[in-house]
């Protein structure tokens, strides 16, 4: 067994077992009287003690309505109504006996999934390593300031955010992300704590104190998560509050009502019966499969979404993502790559396609522009910027510069019709750029930013998933935003937004919803943070690293996949359907075994079963929500 | 002011009757107990002791559940 129990828990199972074995010996002792009631006492004493003592410390505080009253009050008197008539001192034993090994079993499973949980998140890092006098030494990371140098050996964890100084390696991501594949980083590359150093030694110089790094803020947020109480939670244990005591009222009305009634229409009042039906009552009426299991069905399912690189801010967000209806999508970052590519080149007769982008290029060789880089990325030749001279920047038109001795423009139709050279017209998605060469039109290259690979599975995902419409707001222009629309099956788009356009266009969604349904919006983060925040669930992409987006979302996915949103609200609908399960099962067996335990039909072995045997069933149909990898 | 704390507590119902407790705590604003994570999450009233608080807190909480731990 090992470390599967704590000593407490330990302690608690060789004493069901020395019961256990105590009640099989006294079977076969044919004792009878006093002596018999004797005797079962010290089974009952073996198992019950603690259960006792804590009913009366309840009592002593006025706090008289927890789950050990009730099991001491329906034991005691099991014992009396045994010592009066029936001379039956079993059952009580075997009463306290299973609620024993239901409440061991319980926290057992609770400790057990606790511990996955807590594993699956294991990204704190003990340690930073510094060189100190040409030696390493390891220092706590908390007092590592920032702009430091901290060595990574393989196989440590990167304990802090910064930026690689020397070395090659490849990290795995996977305890951030869910993602297996190894990323190659190298000297100038920024790298985010919690992921796994794989091949080779990195130095790194930090950019943040330990708690600002991107492992601390994601264990402070999966550590807050169970505290933020979906709907379900507060009812439960609204439920348990009201629960307890009712039941209490009603076994007291039991044990007394009906004899009196009887007493009083001249039968014989039957006191031991009814007595015995009230404690059948408030065996059965103990709260626990539900007060146990709703919030570990939300604890696994936030465990569970974790480990696929979801990480979800509380229960409640998984209730609103499981009735999500309309899905708002930013496009560039989220279902784009936000990297301009040169997807076109068009180059007019007597120049090539080569040469037409190696002219660019040299051309924009100084501009930092997004464009520029896409030009200079997808030339492969190295650039000799020795070739290129007096680079004049036309604002909001292009450059034009001297390349080779041959005078090249580049920019867009407004620069062509200032030189006086015609373009060829282009209708297509993305930014073009016309290139004149020495006064003459040499073509045209279109950059556009790149649709991710499973942009369009995520979007019929989505559909799948029972998505009502998925909505692009962009602040982009609409023959790109069409372009993406159509390629990815988006239902409806709206163009040309400033950011709080987003926010308009998502309050009307808000208004427009149906009372049960919500709005989701996905953004990247960077820029969208207000209409995060005013969505009903906020899910922001591609957040590693970035602490404006685990700040404003309620979700936050760590990698760049926008198939993840789909699977968000799968996890979040497979949830809430044990959540609903475990408590429609709950109160349906308990509610009926009331009834019979009332009726006097259901005696104490159904009682133990509706209240051990529920949870027990509860409390595994909960952990079902940790297995979400293939869903 | 916030805080979060790591507490010890052997039942669901206990955590919520905790909770309870520490919200009807002078000096706190609001309180969460987790029982899946093991930790209370404190938010004190302007100006509190904190320390002063939050024994406090565990007094009550004691007389809820004998069997509670936090510790701070």
């Amino acid at each position: 067994m090992g470390d599967i129990m704590t000593k407490k828990q330990k302690k608690v199972l060789y004493r069901i077992i020395a019961a256990a074995a105590l009640m099989l010996a006294l079977h076969f002792i044919p004792a009878r009287g006093l002596l018999k009631f004797g005797l079962y006492l010290i089974p009952y004493a073996v198992i019950g003690t603690d259960i006792l003592i804590k009913a009366a410390k309840g009592i002593k505080n006025r706090q008289p309505t927890d789950e050990c009253f009730l099991m001491a009050i329906a034991t005691v008197g099991a014992m009396a109504v045994g010592l009066i008539k029936t001379g039956d001192y079993a059952e009580a034993v075997l009463v306290m006996l299973f609620y024993q090994i239901g409440e061991l079993f319980q926290s057992v499973a609770v400790s057990r999934s606790r511990r996955n949980i807590t594993k699956l998140l294991d990204i704190r890092p003990d340690h930073a390593n510094i060189e100190r006098d040409g030696a390493l030494v390891k220092v706590d990371p908390f007092e590592v300031p920032v702009g430091s140098i901290i060595v990574i050996q393989p196989g440590e964890k990167i304990p802090i955010d910064g930026i690689v100084t020397k070395g090659l390696s490849a990290l795995d991501t996977a305890a951030l992300t869910g993602e297996s594949l190894p990323r190659d980083v190298g000297e100038g590359v920024d790298v985010v704590s919690g992921c796994i150093n794989m091949t080779g030694v990195l130095y790194v110089r930090t950019t943040k104190a330990f708690e600002e790094s991107t492992v601390s803020r994601i264990l402070d947020l999966v550590e807050n998560a169970a505290a933020v109480k979906s709907r379900p939670e507060r009812f439960v244990a609204r439920f348990a509050r009201v629960y307890t005591p009712a039941v209490c009222i009603g076994a007291l009305l039991l044990a007394l009502v009906p004899p009196v009634v009887r007493l009083a229409l001249g039968e014989n009042a039957m006191w031991a019966d009814w007595i015995y039906r009230a404690l059948t009552f408030l065996v059965i009426s103990c709260p626990c499969a539900l007060v146990i299991s709703i919030p570990l069905t939300f604890f696994a399912g936030i465990g569970g979404a974790g480990n696929q690189g979801i990480l979800v801010k509380g229960g409640n967000y998984l209730d609103a993502l499981s009735k999500t209806k309309y899905v708002a999508l930013d496009k560039t970052g989220t279902l784009t790559r936000g990297v301009f590519e040169v997807s076109a080149v068009y180059a007019e007769r007597g120049i090539s396609s080569d040469d037409l982008l190696l002219y660019a290029a040299l051309a924009e060789c100084a501009s930092s522009h997004p464009i520029a880089k896409s030009l200079r990325n997808a030339c492969k030749a190295e650039l000799d910027r020795s070739r290129v001279s007096m680079i004049t920047e036309h604002s909001g038109k292009g450059v034009t510069a001297l390349v080779d001795g041959k005078i090249i423009a580049a920019g867009n139709e407004k620069l062509m019709a200032e030189l006086s050279v015609s373009s060829r017209q282009v209708d297509e998605a993305g930014a073009v750029v016309h290139i004149a060469v020495d006064g003459k039109y040499g073509g045209c290259i279109v950059v556009s930013d790149v649709i991710k690979q499973n942009a369009a599975n995520a979007i019929s995902a989505l559909k799948k998933a029972g998505i009502k419409k998925t909505i692009m707001l962009t602040g982009d222009r609409a023959a790109a935003a069409n372009a993406v629309s159509s390629a990815l099956g988006i239902d409806e788009v709206h163009s040309g937004l400033l950011p709080e356009d987003k926010a308009e266009r998502v309050k009307s969604l808000l208004e427009q919803k149906g009372k049960k349904e919500r709005v989701a919006f996905v953004g990247d983060g960077i820029n969208d943070a207000p209409v995060l925040a005013l969505a009903d669930v906020g899910i922001a992409m591609g957040a590693l690293g970035s602490d404006a987006a685990i700040e404003a979302a309620d979700v936050v996915l760590m990698d760049d996949d926008p198939e993840k949103i789909a699977k968000a609200i799968r996890i979040a609908k497979k949830t809430m359907s044990i959540v609903y399960q475990n408590i429609l099962f709950s109160l349906l067996i308990k509610g009926a075994c009331l009834l019979l335990g009332a009726a006097g039909i259901a005696g104490m072995p159904v009682a133990v079963f509706a209240d051990v045997g529920v949870m027990v069933i509860a409390v595994l149909n909960a952990l079902r929500a940790l297995i979400v990898k293939k869903i | 002011m916030k805080k979060s704390y790591k507490i010890e507590v052997d039942c669901a119902n206990c955590a919520n009757k905790m909770e309870d407790a520490a919200k009807k705590t002078v000096g706190v604003k609001n309180a969460t107990v987790s029982f899946m994570t093991l930790r209370m999450n404190v938010e004190f009233e302007e100006g509190a002791d904190i320390s002063a608080v939050m024994a406090q807190v565990l007094k009550n909480c004691k007389r809820v559940e004998s069997d509670c731990e936090i510790y701070f």
